[in-house]
């Protein structure tokens, strides 16, 4: 089964290559997408046996990931045929397998039980979504393009640095040498801690780099500003969560060694960084786009500081990246609509988004409202519960700081959103683009979703959480 | 031989043209992919297999494909450092010592303490590193990367039993996929901005 789920949409994108027009291959991404989702639903329900000799297995945070990964799959997939269709002048062979590939190696990603195959699938993962940037051609997406490309590369390198010096440090007892997680849970309590110490930053370093957190977020307000607004939410969505499973490993592993204050204080500190920088660049941004960047650089830093309080902090943040991710899909679909219409970011331009594209603004509106955590929408649930886990573990200065940083980010957000869902449209600047049901209801569907999240969550994303929560709470 | 890939790194710094550059990674990367076999004790298959990949892929095959880069674009040969090459030398030079001093202070597993693996390791990384951020062309900055990668490799020497045959082979193909993706978007640059240089991409601020 979790073989099916990683192969089928391998070969689709093969499909995809060979098929000539460019009229209809965008179409191969809805069933693809659909038999991933229901494949998935299946595994959920009914389990899947581990394959390879223990090497790929669907473990309780693994089945988490894949689900959010299958969902918003399914939702840009549909969208991509529609914006497709709008962009039909240019070639759209390369876009749709890579993101079929996209699809394969980010859940290999998360069902990989070896440090050395997650690596390999989430560099896969990175190559694999580069070509997408590049899409149009402008010398602004080769500048992101590259950038991303480079600052990618060099972080993955350090992680496999780090993931090599925590294969070193857990050699030389005498036993078999093994990197699976498993292996290297059990033999967590004697692992060498100086060289377990080091492997840590370095991974953090590594991931954090492919996550988006501050200081070494810089490839990611050009990349998501200059990729189509599907390739952006799929990267803010998918393949930043699929950096957060990694590290997310790697602290099961430090608290299975004993580790855990080192590793929890050193995530604080990235998580509120991350989010000070945030806060900063969001102040007076006139590029819409870049502002959902920044935005994302935020949301990384509060799913780390919610693992570096722990405890009821952990729920929470488990919980976000499901609500982050749908919301990103949410903002960056209907930027992206906006961005069509208008063919500029710029708030200078892009005014009275709401009159121009009612769905699309609207969207816009409601997804910043729930991005910043506003009730009813998933967000709240999640950012409060968080918070809640920072004042019941005593971190109250973290828990202050925390409160403080959203207020900042909800009012540098806001201005800029604002300015383009309110006011009247310029009249310059036309295009043809209007509103249409492959590009609407996507936005609609995942809005509906985040809504869901915020009043009710369903018993089984319930139980597949706490089992999450209990699965990563190991103690030496 | 790792001193002689220490070498080579203090050579990388203080080229000044592309080509040598991109023939002194060459060299180097063949080294590495030799290197292992030399070490073991029993001879056996996959690691063979292993060796001959990474001396093709980074002997031959990333070698001319940024050689062919290079003739595509007809860029100027020279290097164009942002620090000059003696003072980026020196840096090298200082970086290496560092390495061994460092290295020095870890607890290496026993058996391992003679080698000079981990410094050597190190002090590539850091050379890989002085390349990235000192050198302006696009291609340069490739290199650069690849240094870094093969500085890795060099760690990796340690962990011939940890890591097995398949993920060392992905390791290859990720590093092979993701030059040519870069080499793909070097043509690009060069024919939206007519030249490599990278200070010509900062248009995207803020």
């Amino acid at each position: 089964m979790v073989v099916a789920l990683i192969i089928i949409p391998l070969l689709a994108a093969m499909v995809a290559w060979m098929i000539p027009s460019n009229r209809w291959r965008p179409w191969v991404l809805v069933p693809t997408a659909a038999t991933h989702l229901v494949i998935t639903l299946l595994i959920l329900v009914n389990g899947s046996a581990p394959v390879f000799g223990g090497w790929v297995v669907m473990d309780p945070l693994g089945r988490l990931v894949v689900l959010l990964l299958s969902v918003l799959f399914m939702i840009c997939g549909v969208y991509a045929v529609g914006y497709l269709h709008y962009r039909s002048e240019l070639s759209n062979r390369v876009f749709v397998s890579c993101m079929l590939c996209f699809l394969g190696v980010t859940t290999l990603v998360a069902s990989a039980q070896h440090l050395g195959l997650m690596w390999v699938a989430i560099e896969a993962a990175t190559l694999s979504t580069a070509p997408l940037i590049y899409f149009r051609r402008t010398p602004q997406s080769i500048e992101a393009t590259w950038k991303y490309l480079l600052v990618g590369s060099v972080g993955i390198a350090i992680a496999l640095l780090g993931s090599f010096f925590l294969a070193y440090a857990s050699l030389g007892q005498g036993s078999e040498p093994s990197l699976l997680f498993n292996d290297l849970l059990r033999r967590a309590p004697e692992i060498n801690k100086t060289w377990l110490h080091a492997a840590f930053v370095l991974l953090m370093v590594g991931y954090g780099t492919k996550m988006g957190l501050a200081p070494m977020h810089t490839w990611k307000p050009d990349a998501y500003g200059e990729a189509p607004g599907v390739i952006g939410a799929l990267l803010a969505g998918g393949l930043t969560n699929c950096a957060f499973l990694a590290i997310l490993r790697m602290h099961q592993i430090c608290n299975a060694a004993g580790e855990s204050v080192f590793a929890n204080r050193l995530m604080i500190l990235m998580g509120l960084f991350s989010m000070v920088v945030a806060a900063v660049f969001m102040v007076n941004q006139r590029d819409f786009k870049r502002m959902l960047a920044y935005s994302s650089v935020e949301h990384m830093g509060i799913l780390v500081l919610g693992v570096g309080i722990g405890g009821g902090a952990l729920y929470g943040a488990l919980l976000h990246m499901f609500n982050n991710g749908l919301t990103k899909g949410v903002l960056f679909l209907s930027a992206g609509n906006i961005n069509l219409a208008y063919g500029s970011k710029d708030t200078e331009i892009v005014r009275g988004a709401r009159r121009r594209l009612p769905i699309s603004g609207t969207c816009f509106l409601l997804g910043f409202l729930a991005v910043t955590g506003s009730p009813p929408f998933g967000p709240f649930v999640s950012e409060f519960t968080i918070l809640n886990g920072a004042f019941t573990a005593g971190r109250f200065w973290v828990g202050a700081g925390f409160l403080m940083l959203l207020l900042f980010v909800f009012i540098g957000m806001g201005s800029t959103v604002l300015k383009v869902v309110q006011g009247r449209p310029l009249s310059r600047k036309k295009t043809a683009y209007r509103d249409g049901v492959l590009t609407a209801l996507p936005i609609i569907v995942s809005l509906l979703l985040v809504l869901m999240l915020g009043l009710y969550i369903p018993a089984g994303l319930q139980k597949m959480l706490h089992e999450a929560v209990v699965f990563l709470e190991v103690r030496p | 031989m790792l001193v002689t890939v220490v070498l080579l790194n203090l050579f990388l710094l203080g080229a000044s043209r592309i080509r040598s550059l991109v023939q002194a990674a060459a060299i180097q990367g063949m080294i590495l992919g030799i290197l292992p076999l030399l070490l073991q004790t029993h001879f056996s298959m996959l690691p063979l297999i292993v060796a001959v990949a990474a001396v093709v892929l980074k002997g031959i095959v990333i070698p001319r494909m940024l050689h062919k880069a290079l003739r595509d674009v007809q860029i100027k040969r020279e290097v164009e450092p942002l620090i000059g090459f003696v003072p980026t030398m020196l840096l090298g030079a200082i970086g290496t010592a560092v390495s061994i001093a460092f290295a020095s202070k870890l607890p290496n597993l026993a058996g391992h303490l003679e080698l000079i693996v981990v410094p050597a390791s190190f002090s590539t990384v850091f050379t890989g590193f002085l390349l990235l951020i000192t050198r302006v062309k696009a291609l340069t900055q490739t290199i650069g990367y690849l240094i870094l990668e093969n500085g890795i490799y060099i760690f990796g020497i340690l962990l011939l039993e940890a890591v097995p045959f398949l993920v060392e082979i992905g390791i290859l193909l990720d590093l092979f996929v993701g030059i040519f993706v870069v080499s793909i978007i070097l043509h690009h640059i060069n024919r939206e901005f007519a030249s490599q240089d990278t200070r010509l991409l900062s248009s995207l601020k803020g």
